[in-house]
């Protein structure tokens, strides 16, 4: 049993017969090569998995990849152009919002997401959009610092 | 972590998946958000042998008015009904009480009609649409028919749905002037389900006297409840302090609370207690405008 998925990932076409049990997060990483998207507790709480699939974050651990059949998916690999960090990327770096990093990619495409939708989130806002990515580090606050300062860049770009 | 094997079907139609679930009967499971059912088939809990994606029928998401009430379609998002402007606007508790659920990527993904299918018993949606008196359409069913939300929920993840039945929408009916709602919910830290939740409309009359109360409980038992007999008690009175604090230990009657990892049966007992007195004076409070 197999099935034939043509799909965008960071703008770039693909076209891969993969069995149906397939799950999104093991096609970007283990047929695509792209492991910045990581596998994290296996029951669909931690989001280490997020992407974004036709602009929704989506846990990509809990997705076959056939439903995303002609659909366009950002991974975190897609953010920085031509060698220029995205803001979010930034943001993170300057204010340590990440130890070991594991969470990170998820937590910076849950934060597209959400700057998205708000462009001035509170801190509750924040907190809100990322209840679906968890971390052992940091105890957060770093990261919403980080997601503060990317909205503000974000904004002053704009 | 890896499911069992299976066939996917994308069906465009309702009659194709109908088809479907009925040539492989018992074998096939509807698939929408599947943020219940994937993580199950993950763990290999379920293993059906055919998956029927149900995104790409037409016009399963929608909201529109019905009646004076509201039809959702049973494949819209979480996210769509909580962005929906017609929810906003005539059913607002419906759009609290789905921010509250899990967390933007399942909301993001995550369908009103699977939760119904699905009927985890610390789903939040199944609360609601019993105080609400929803009722569920399906189609693919010995006949085309409806049922009442009351009759829906059977047992823990078991509705009446037969197997080649798909539900198509979701009507809450209208709901009368000096209606307040609200929905208290006390969640598990990491999953964000419902260790217990309280759905609460109350309607009162011109003298600020409850005249219809309906409270539905989710997580507290096997499956979601109507605390009819709280209901009954808080009818004709005034929603005072102590009128609902009465009718909190009424809502206690007849429940079978579940003793698990997230709470022991005393536990759920107790915060089934404080919600239903916190949703029965915030809708009251709604309903009469000082909230």
């Amino acid at each position: 049993m197999a099935y034939t998925v043509r799909v965008t990932v960071n703008g770039v076409h693909y076209i891969h017969r993969v069995e149906e049990r397939l799950l999104l997060v093991h096609f970007i990483r283990d047929v695509l090569g792209l492991t910045g998207t990581h596998v994290g507790c296996e029951t669909s709480q931690c989001g280490a998995c997020t992407v974004l699939v036709d602009g929704l974050a989506v846990k990509s651990c809990t997705m076959f990849t056939v439903q995303t059949q002609g659909s366009s998916i950002l991974t975190v690999e897609g953010l920085a152009k031509d060698g220029e960090l995205h803001p979010l990327q930034e943001a993170f770096r300057e204010e340590h919002g990440l130890q070991c990093g594991f969470c990170t990619p998820g937590m910076i495409m849950s934060l597209l997401q959400l700057l998205a939708r708000n462009h001035d989130p509170t801190d509750d806002d924040i907190r809100h959009g990322l209840a679906g990515n968890i971390c052992r580090c940091t105890g957060y606050e770093n990261i919403v610092r980080a997601a503060r300062l990317a909205g503000r860049k974000m904004r002053g770009r704009a | 972590m890896i499911p069992v094997a299976f066939q996917y079907h994308a069906p465009t139609t309702l009659d194709e998946a109908i088809a479907i679930l009925r040539r492989y009967l018992g074998e096939a499971k509807c698939l929408a958000g599947g943020q219940s059912l994937i993580p199950m088939m993950k763990l290999r809990l379920v293993a059906p042998s055919h998956l029927v994606d149900l995104r790409r029928i037409q016009d399963l998401a929608h909201v529109h008015e019905h009646d004076g009430g509201l039809a959702i379609g049973s494949m819209m998002t979480y996210y769509q009904v909580q962005t929906s402007p017609l929810v906003r606007q005539r059913l607002p508790v419906l759009v609290e009480a789905t921010n509250l659920i899990a967390d933007v990527q399942v909301r993001n993904t995550g369908t009103i009609g699977g939760a119904v299918a699905h009927a985890d018993p610390a789903a939040d949606v199944p609360a609601l649409l019993l105080a609400c008196e929803a009722q569920v359409y399906t189609v693919g069913g010995a006949k085309d028919r409806r049922i009442a939300a009351d009759r829906l929920f059977r047992d823990a993840f078991t509705t009446a749905l037969t197997p080649a039945e798909i539900i198509t929408e979701i009507r809450i009916p209208a709901l009368p002037p000096l209606t307040g709602g609200s929905y208290q919910k006390f969640a598990h830290k990491a999953s964000h389900f419902a260790i217990v939740g309280v759905a609460a409309l109350v309607t009162l009359d011109d003298r600020g006297v409850c005249q219809r109360v309906r409270i539905g409980v989710t997580g507290a038992g096997y499956k979601p409840t109507r605390a009819r007999a709280a209901e009954r008690y808080l009818e004709e009175k005034a929603p005072s302090k102590g009128n609902i604090e009465a009718a909190a230990k009424r809502a206690l009657r007849g429940v079978e609370f579940l003793d698990d990892h997230r709470g022991s049966a005393e536990y759920r007992e107790h915060l089934t207690h404080v919600l239903v007195a916190r949703a029965l004076a915030e809708a009251a409070a709604r309903a009469s405008g000082t909230s």
